[in-house]
C-alpha cells in the first residue's frame, strides 16, 4: 500500500534519498520526463496540450527527525533534533539509525529513581540519549556514524473510524498523492516537484520553482491539526473529518485568492466536503515558490494530521481521498487559456 | 610573504558590514598577483577568477567573508559622548573597557568607558550593560566631534594580531579573515599547478547580517560548485566536547542538508590521500555560512562548506591555530584539483 | 499644502488596503497616476508599475500600498470572531480599536478577561460587529476576510495623522514627484508594491523582473523625539531622513551620497536615520539578481504602526521636493 510504504521510508531533511528512490519507481511508468536536481528534489514532467497553463505541484519528501552527534565511552549516542521537533515527545521512543535502521531507544530515568519535582520538568533534548545495546564506544562505531540520520520506528496502522497513524505524515500524504495524480494525463502541463528539505526552511522549492518557471503552483501538504476536545474556535486549526483544508494565509505566504476560489467552486461542483486553515501559523513550500522569479502565484490544499511531527500522526482516509480528487479535479477543471501566466 | 603576516595584515585592517572597502583594497591587492582578473561588483564583493584549462571546464566558487562584526555611530550626546549600535551579532559584554577607533573623516582613538565600581549598586554590577548604555569617549566636545563624526561611521577595536604558544594566534575578525588567508593559501598551492576547473575566488561582503554578499555574486557568477570557507567552534573547557572541533585537529569538513553528500565524500578522500589532517563538523540544520545562500542560488547550487576552528568567536581574541589555516588551503587546492569536467556530472548524481 | 494635495492623500490614507489585499488601493493610484506616465501595469503579485521612459539608467523607485490588518480566523457561536495579525500588530495597540472590512463594515477590538495585563496576547482577543450569532456573522463576514484599522484623517498643527501612513505617506510623495519631474534623463519605474509588511514579499519579485540598475524605497522611519523615547537621532520636522541601516539594508554609500549631495544642492533639510530594527522595500531589492546599489529616503513618523501615525508637513512637502531633485538629475551609478 502506498502511503504505509512511503511513511515507513525514511527520509530526514538533509537524507531524502530512499523516499526518493521509491518515488521514482512508483511514478517512472507514468511520466515524460524524470530528473533529479543540484539539491536532490525530484522533478517529474507530464507534459499537456498547448494553448494550457503549466502547473508545478509540490509536495516535500523530507520529514523531521534526529542526527547522530557523538558517542560516549559507554556506547550511548547523543543527537541533535532536525526540523521542528517538540523535545518532550522523545522519551520513550524506539528509534532506527542510518541505513541499516539499526534500532535503538530514548529512554528515560526510572520514576523510583527521581525526585518528586523532577517529573515537572521537561527533559531537553541535550540531555536525552540513544541506546543501541552496545556494551562499549568500539561496538557502536561498527554500526552508527556521526552525522548518520535518525527517525522515529512507527509502523503504518489503521484504526478507529477510517483513521490512519503513521509517521512522516506531513508530507509523504502529498509524496502519495502526487503519485496518484501522476498516473493520469491532464490538459495542462504537470511538473511534480518531491521537494526536499522543507522542514528546515523550505529550502529546496525556491530553486525547482526557478528552473521551472510555472505559470501557477499547487501544494499538497499534511497540516495541523488539534481538534480534540475543549478547543474553542478556531484554535483547532483545522478538524479531521471535515475533508481537505485550504489555505488563505500562513507564516509564509498570502496565498491567491482567485486560485483558491476556483478550488473552491470545484469542491462545490464535486460535492467535496472542505474546509479553511483556521490559522496562520506553519508554512509551506509556497512561501518559497511564490517570490521566485516575478512571482509565482499559489494554492494550498491540504490533509489535517493530529500529533504532526510526531511518530504517531493521525489523518483520516477521507480527507485523504477528498484531498486527492479535489486536487484531480481542479487540474482536470482547468480551461484552456487559464491561469496561463498567473 | 608568509602566511601568518598576510593574515596579521588581513585582520588587523578595518571592514565592519557594509564598509569593506579597506580591507577590500588590501584583498584586491593579493588576488591580483593570484588571479587573471579580479573585479568589485555592486554591493562591493571582491571576486578574482583564475581560468582553467578544461574543455568545458567546471566553475567552482570559493566564498569566505571579508566583513566583521563592530559598531555604528548612532548619535553625538551633548557631552560629545558617541552612542552606538551593533553591526552583526555583536556580544556587547565585551565592548566594556575596551580602546576603539572611530571611523570618522579620519580614525580617531576611543574608549568604551564604565561607570567607576565605587559609583554602582550591588545590583548594577551584576548586570551586563546594554548597548544603550554604552559611551563612547573620544576626548572631544560635541561641536569638536561633529567636525570629524558622522551618524553611521563605523567603529572597530584596534586589536593587534598576538602570537600565542604552537603556532596558535588571537586576533579580532579571524572570522572571517582566516577564510580570505585559507582561500589565498588555496591559490598559492595551484599556482604551479593546472587545474581543469575556472575558479571564482570571491571575497564576500556582508554576510554577518545575513549572507547578503554571497546571495548577489553566486547570482552573477553561477557556479557548479559553491564552497564556502569560514571559521566554526573549537572547543573550550565549558562547552560540551560533542558540539565542537579541536583546535589543530585539521579543517572541518561540514556535512548536513546544506552540504552536497558527493561533495562532502569527495573532500574526505582528498583528506585521506593527501594525508591532510581534518575533523567532521554536523550541520543538522543550516550551516550558518554564504553556503546558505549559494546553495539555493537560482536553479540551485551543490555546496559545501570548510570551517577552521575557532575559539571565542565575536571577541576581539578570536583563537585559530595557523597549521589549520594552512592545511585548509591545502585540501582545498587538493579538492579543486581532483574534479574535472568529465566526471561533473556523475561526481554530482545523487 | 494645497487643498488637491491633501484630498489625495486622504483618500489613499483612508483607503482599505491590508497586505494580500491591496486592490483598492492599487485602483486610487493607477487613476492618479495613468496620465502621467508612458506605461503601467499590474504584475503577477499585485505590484502597480508605472513607467517613464528614458535612455539613462533604470531608477526603480518603490512604496507599498499594503497596511498592516488582521484576518480573520474563526468565529464563534455569539458570532464574535477571531483572528491573526497581518504584519506587525501589537496587540496593546489593538485593544479598543475599531477595525474595517473591504465593504466597510466595522468592528470592535477587545479582549477575554485577564488577571494580568501582561499576558495580553492576539490569541486573547476579538472582535465584535455586532452580530447577534454565529449565522448573523456569517452573513457579514466569512473566515479569511482581512481588516484594516479604521481611523479618519486629521490635521494637528503642523501635522497630518492618520492610520496606513506606514507607507500611503510613501505612495503620495511617489505620486507627487512622478507629476513634478520634469525631463528626466533617467529610466523611472515606480513600483507601488504589495506585501511589504508581510515580509518585503511584492518587491523581491517586481524588482527581479524590472533588473533596475538603482533602488530607492520610500518608506516611514521611527524618531527619537517623544519623551523618554529609545535614542534615536531622528526627528519630526527636521526633515527627510537618508537611511544608512536598518535591520535589512546597509545603504549603498553611492546612493547615500546622491541623496546627501542632492538635498545640499537644493538647500533641502535632511537627516541621517540608523535604525535599529525593522526593514523597507529596499532590503529586498538590494539582493535582486546581481545586486542593486539602494536607498532610502525615509519620512520621520512618530507612532508607527499605531492608527494614529504623525508626519510633519513640511517633511512631506521637502520629501517631494528631494525626491523629484534626485530623479532629475542624471544618476550615473
Amino acid at each position: 500500500m502506498l502511503l504505509k510504504k512511503l511513511t515507513e521510508a525514511s527520509g530526514v531533511s538533509g537524507n531524502e534519498k530512499e523516499v526518493r528512490e521509491m518515488i521514482i519507481e512508483e511514478i517512472k511508468d507514468y511520466v515524460d520526463e524524470i530528473k533529479i536536481d543540484s539539491l536532490g528534489n525530484l522533478i517529474a514532467i507530464k507534459k499537456g496540450s498547448a494553448g494550457y497553463p503549466k502547473i508545478m505541484l509540490a509536495a516535500h519528501m523530507d520529514e523531521t527527525g534526529l542526527m547522530v552527534k557523538s558517542i560516549d565511552e559507554n556506547g550511548f549516542i547523543k543527537f541533535y533534533t532536525v526540523g521542528g521537533i517538540d523535545d518532550r515527545i522523545l522519551i520513550s521512543k524506539v528509534v532506527s539509525i542510518g541505513k541499516d535502521k539499526v534500532r535503538g531507544v530514548i529512554g528515560a530515568k526510572a520514576i523510583h529513581l527521581q525526585e518528586p519535582d523532577e517529573r515537572n520538568k521537561t527533559l531537553k533534548h541535550k540531555q536525552l540519549y540513544i541506546d543501541i545495546g552496545a556494551k562499549s564506544k568500539a561496538e557502536a562505531e561498527k554500526l552508527v556514524s556521526l552525522g548518520d540520520y535518525v527517525t522515529f520506528f512507527s509502523d503504518y496502522v489503521e484504526f478507529g473510524d477510517q483513521l490512519v497513524k503513521a509517521k512522516a505524515l506531513d508530507d509523504r500524504i502529498g509524496c502519495a498523492i502526487l503519485i496518484e495524480i501522476l498516473k493520469y494525463r491532464y490538459s495542462s502541463t504537470i511538473a511534480a516537484v518531491f521537494t526536499v528539505q522543507e522542514e528546515i526552511g523550505l529550502r529546496g522549492a525556491g530553486p525547482a520553482a526557478y528552473s521551472l518557471n510555472p505559470d501557477i503552483a499547487v501544494i499538497v501538504e499534511g497540516t495541523t491539526c488539534h481538534d480534540v476536545t475543549d478547543i474553542d474556535e478556531p484554535n483547532f486549526a483545522t478538524r479531521l473529518g471535515a475533508g481537505p483544508a485550504l489555505s488563505i494565509m500562513d507564516n509564509a505566504s498570502y496565498y491567491n485568492k482567485n486560485i483558491l476560489n476556483r478550488i473552491i467552486e470545484t469542491a462545490k461542483k464535486e460535492n467535496i466536503p472542505y474546509q479553511l486553515r483556521q490559522t496562520t501559523m506553519g508554512g509551506t513550500d509556497a512561501g518559497s515558490i511564490h517570490l521566485a522569479r516575478e512571482g509565482i502565484l499559489c494554492a494550498g490544499i491540504a490533509v489535517p494530521c493530529r500529533y504532526i511531527h510526531s511518530p504517531i500522526s493521525v489523518m483520516s482516509k477521507k480527507d485523504f481521498e477528498g484531498c486527492s480528487n479535489l486536487v484531480k479535479a481542479f487540474l482536470e477543471s482547468i480551461r484552456e487559456e487559464e491561469f496561463i501566466n498567473g | 610573504m608568509r602566511l601568518e603576516e598576510v593574515l596579521s595584515c588581513l585582520v588587523e585592517s578595518s571592514g565592519v558590514s557594509g564598509y569593506e572597502h579597506t580591507v577590500s583594497e588590501i584583498i584586491e591587492t593579493y588576488l591580483k598577483d593570484l588571479c587573471d582578473d579580479v573585479r568589485k561588483d555592486r554591493l562591493g564583493n571582491v571576486i578574482g577568477y583564475k581560468k582553467g584549462f578544461g574543455q568545458h571546464p567546471i566553475k567552482i566558487m570559493l566564498a569566505a567573508h571579508m566583513d566583521e562584526i563592530g559598531l555604528m555611530v548612532k548619535g553625538i550626546d551633548k557631552n560629545g559622548f558617541i552612542k552606538v549600535t551593533n553591526i552583526g551579532g555583536l556580544d556587547q559584554r565585551i565592548l566594556l573597557a575596551q580602546e576603539v577607533i572611530v571611523h570618522g573623516k579620519k580614525d580617531l582613538f576611543g574608549v568604551i568607558g564604565a561607570k567607576p565600581p565605587h559609583l554602582q549598586t550591588v545590583e548594577e554590577i551584576k548586570e551586563t550593560v546594554k548597548m544603550d548604555d554604552l559611551l563612547i569617549d573620544v576626548g572631544l566636545s560635541k561641536a569638536e566631534a561633529e567636525n570629524f563624526i558622522t551618524i553611521g561611521d563605523t567603529i572597530t577595536i584596534p586589536q593587534k594580531m598576538i602570537r600565542l604558544q604552537n603556532e596558535i594566534v588571537s586576533a579580532k575578525a579571524l572570522d572571517d579573515r582566516a577564510g580570505i588567508a585559507t582561500m589565498l593559501q588555496c591559490l598559492i598551492e595551484l599556482s604551479k599547478m593546472k587545474h581543469a576547473c575556472d575558479i571564482y575566488v570571491v571575497a564576500t561582503v556582508q554576510e554577518e547580517v545575513g549572507t547578503r554578499g554571497a546571495i548577489v555574486s553566486t547570482y552573477q557568477i553561477e557556479p557548479d560548485i559553491g564552497i564556502a570557507v569560514d571559521v566554526g567552534f573549537a572547543a573550550t573547557p565549558e562547552l560540551p566536547k560533542d558540539e565542537v572541533m579541536e583546535l589543530g585537529k585539521g579543517p572541518g569538513i561540514s556535512f548536513g542538508g546544506n552540504i552536497h553528500p558527493k561533495i562532502h565524500q569527495q573532500f574526505i578522500k582528498i583528506a585521506k590521500e593527501y594525508n591532510i589532517p581534518y575533523q567532521i563538523e554536523l550541520s543538522p540544520r543550516m550551516s550558518g555560512t554564504d553556503a546558505q545562500s549559494m546553495q539555493i542560488s537560482q536553479a540551485g547550487v551543490a555546496t559545501g562548506v570548510i570551517s577552521i576552528p575557532l575559539r571565542y568567536m565575536h571577541t576581539t581574541v578570536e583563537t585559530a591555530d595557523m597549521k589549520d589555516i594552512k592545511n585548509a588551503g591545502k585540501l582545498l587546492s587538493a579538492f579543486i584539483l581532483s574534479l574535472n569536467d568529465e566526471n561533473l556530472e556523475e561526481f554530482l548524481c545523487f | 499644502m494645497d487643498k488637491d494635495k491633501v484630498s489625495l492623500l486622504t483618500k489613499l490614507l483612508e483607503t482599505y488596503g491590508p497586505s494580500g489585499n491591496e486592490n483598492l488601493v492599487r485602483e486610487v493610484i493607477f487613476n492618479e497616476i495613468n496620465q502621467y506616465v508612458d506605461e503601467i501595469k499590474t504584475d503577477r503579485l499585485g505590484n502597480l508599475i508605472a513607467i517613464k521612459r528614458g535612455s539613462g539608467k533604470k531608477i526603480m523607485i518603490a512604496a507599498h500600498m499594503d497596511e498592516i490588518g488582521v484576518i480573520i480566523t474563526g468565529i464563534d457561536e455569539n458570532g464574535y470572531l477571531r483572528f491573526a495579525n497581518i504584519g506587525g500588530v501589537s496587540p496593546y495597540v489593538s485593544l479598543g480599536q475599531r477595525v474595517m472590512f473591504c465593504d466597510g463594515l466595522q468592528g470592535v477590538v477587545h479582549m477575554e478577561h485577564l488577571e494580568d495585563i501582561k499576558q495580553l496576547k492576539l490569541e486573547k482577543m476579538y472582535i465584535d460587529i455586532g452580530a447577534i450569532n454565529r449565522e448573523d456573522a456569517l452573513s457579514k463576514v466569512n473566515i479569511g476576510d482581512s481588516a484594516c484599522f479604521y481611523k479618519p484623517f486629521v490635521q494637528m498643527g503642523e501635522a497630518f495623522v492618520s492610520k496606513a501612513m506606514d507607507d500611503r505617506i510613501g505612495c503620495f510623495i511617489a505620486i507627487e514627484a512622478l507629476k513634478q519631474i520634469k525631463n528626466s534623463p533617467n529610466e523611472i519605474y515606480f513600483v507601488f508594491t504589495v506585501q511589504e509588511e508581510i515580509g518585503l514579499r511584492g518587491a523581491k519579485t517586481s524588482a527581479f523582473g524590472i533588473d533596475p540598475d538603482v533602488g530607492i524605497s520610500v518608506d516611514i522611519t521611527d524618531t527619537g523625539d517623544t519623551p523618554k523615547a529609545k535614542h534615536m537621532a531622528v526627528k519630526m520636522g527636521s526633515g527627510p531622513a537618508i537611511k544608512i541601516k536598518d535591520n535589512y539594508l546597509l545603504s549603498h554609500p553611492a546612493v547615500k551620497q546622491l541623496m546627501i549631495d542632492t538635498a545640499k544642492e537644493h538647500q533641502i533639510p535632511y537627516q541621517l536615520e540608523v535604525l535599529e530594527f525593522g526593514g523597507t522595500d529596499s532590503g529586498a531589492i538590494h539582493l535582486t539578481r546581481g545586486g542593486v546599489p539602494s536607498g532610502v529616503l525615509s519620512i520621520p513618523c512618530r507612532y508607527a504602526h499605531t492608527p494614529c501615525e504623525m508626519v510633519s508637513i513640511k517633511d512631506v512637502e521637502n520629501s517631494i521636493k528631494l525626491l523629484t531633485k534626485i530623479l532629475e538629475k542624471e544618476i550615473l551609478i
